[in-house]
């Protein structure tokens, strides 16, 4: 009870802070995927590329996201407002699942539907737009939702730096050892990422390629 | 079989009554080839991989307009990467080849290309296409207008058997195995290329299926007068579609025949196909 009326009492608050939660990922996502879809292109192109590009998205992915947030503080541009330190940070992990995704789904193209398109007079730009993006739409998907899910998570830590978003209650929480301030952040944040997760997935049905 | 040579007859009925447009206004003495001239010509051609492998030496071959040549070869002989060659999707190492008179290397492989059908054994249909939007395809890339493309698009259903109404709106994998292939035909087709390569067309279709469409193409063959290099390696194919039939192997020519000599041929690799086709032969018995 006193959970709910504390929820009822702060939901303005609440409100705002996953508004925020909510820009923060999405900014972010949509960088990640502006990067990540041409350099899942590049590394399904050119496989030499594939370990630096890969390798290096790893390693943005292994840093603590606590430190990562840290690391780009001294950064010039970025470090100067919060919530574009946040969204650099949580688009750096966003990175990895929609690379490999990309990479994944192009290779996967039969070889047969390549060669044939080839054949026929496709220039490599129509052949990637009109044929290998559209065949592979659906992985590329299924690894933007992964990712979605991940940053909807991570964000949380945003606060730490400032940023906002629904971590501000968790941090808060965790200072003044509230349980309810903690839950009134981490219940927002895993329905969001819940709402997220179905909503790309209706999507990645919605755009599975025919199968022959 | 009688269902596909059924179906023959009425398209010949058909072309008759109607006269269709560029493609069946041609003649259909194939065998009489007076201004016989070279389309496709292979001079010294070979090819090999970055590391080494020859796949393709010192091919010397003339194919003349209007003529169906058949490379006939088991798989890995060569017979694809000379088929390659022809529209640049590969370019030779040594000697050259030569489309219309001029050198492949010479012309722009992507125009090169849409003046050549292509049909390979998995038909390589567009899954995220419909029937119609695969056929479609090539007038598309060349921005032919929209009613010109529509009405394209039905004629050549209708020259592979396909009820428009029925077919236009499916996608590929809603069709059977000898669909798929009519409609890979029809793509091949569609912006009425003078220059068609079939590699391995009717390699995945079951045997009936096989026969049915190998007669309904060799109808369209007689009527379409296209210059046509198949690759395949069944003999029976070679023996039914080819004016000519080159045997393939190891990389080299090893023997060029019309279908009568090919069955007299005493080179050992052709011979070993021939006696190959005997054995059956013989299996369906006198008669």
């Amino acid at each position: 009870m006193n959970l709910l009326e504390y929820f009822a009492r702060h939901h303005r608050e609440i409100l705002q802070a996953t508004l925020e939660h909510v820009w923060l990922v999405g900014i972010a996502m949509l960088l990640a995927v502006a990067v990540g879809v041409p350099l899942g292109v590049l590394v399904a192109r050119r496989p030499w590329l594939s370990k630096p590009i890969l390798g290096g998205a790893n390693i943005a992915e292994t840093i603590p996201s606590l430190a990562l947030f840290g690391f780009l503080l001294p950064v010039p541009w970025l470090g100067d407002r919060a919530d574009r330190l946040a969204i650099a940070a949580l688009a750096l992990y966003a990175l990895l699942p929609i690379i490999r995704n990309t990479a994944a789904g192009i290779s996967g193209v039969d070889a047969a539907i390549r060669d044939a398109a080839r054949g026929m007079g496709m220039t490599d730009r129509q052949i990637l737009l009109q044929v290998e993006l559209p065949l592979s739409f659906s992985t590329m998907l299924a690894g933007i939702r992964v990712a979605t899910v991940l940053t909807v998570g991570i964000a949380t830590i945003a606060a730490a730096v400032g940023a906002g978003g629904l971590g501000e209650f968790i941090f808060r929480g965790l200072a003044m050892v509230n349980n309810q301030l903690i839950l009134a952040g981490a219940i927002p944040a895993a329905l969001l990422a819940l709402v997220a997760d179905f909503l790309l997935g209706v999507c990645e049905r919605r755009w599975q390629p025919a199968r022959s | 079989m009688a269902l596909a040579s059924l179906r023959g007859t009425r398209h010949l009925l058909w072309a008759g009554v109607h006269g269709m447009s560029a493609d069946t206004e041609r003649t259909s003495e194939r065998s009489s080839l007076p201004d016989s001239q070279p389309v496709i010509e292979f001079r010294h051609a070979g090819y090999k991989l970055p590391n080494g492998r020859v796949l393709l030496h010192d091919l010397n071959l003339v194919v003349q307009r209007g003529e169906t040549l058949v490379l006939l070869g088991r798989s890995g002989a060569g017979k694809s990467t000379a088929l390659k060659l022809i529209n640049r999707m590969l370019e030779p190492g040594e000697g050259a080849v030569l489309v219309e008179g001029r050198s492949t290397l010479e012309r722009d492989p992507i125009e090169l290309r849409r003046r050549i059908g292509y049909v390979i054994q998995e038909v390589g249909l567009f899954p995220h296409f419909t029937v119609e939007q695969n056929i479609s395809l090539v007038p598309r890339l060349e921005h032919w207008p929209e009613e010109r493309i529509r009405a394209r698009v039905a004629e050549l259903l209708q020259l592979v058997s396909l009820d428009q109404q029925e077919f236009l709106r499916r996608y590929p994998h809603q069709l059977s195995g000898g669909q798929r292939q009519r409609v890979g035909v029809a793509r091949a087709l569609a912006a009425d290329p003078p220059i068609l390569l079939m590699d391995e067309p009717f390699g995945a279709l079951d045997p009936l299926t096989r026969a049915e469409v190998q007669c309904e193409f060799q109808e369209l063959q007689r009527r379409l007068q296209k210059t046509i290099v198949i690759v395949t390696h069944h003999v029976a194919e070679a023996l039914l579609l080819g004016d000519r039939i080159g045997v393939i192997d190891a990389g080299a020519l090893v023997g060029l025949y019309t279908p009568k000599d090919f069955m007299g041929a005493t080179e050992p690799v052709t011979a070993a196909y021939t006696a190959n086709a005997r054995m059956f032969e013989k299996l369906e018995g006198p008669g």
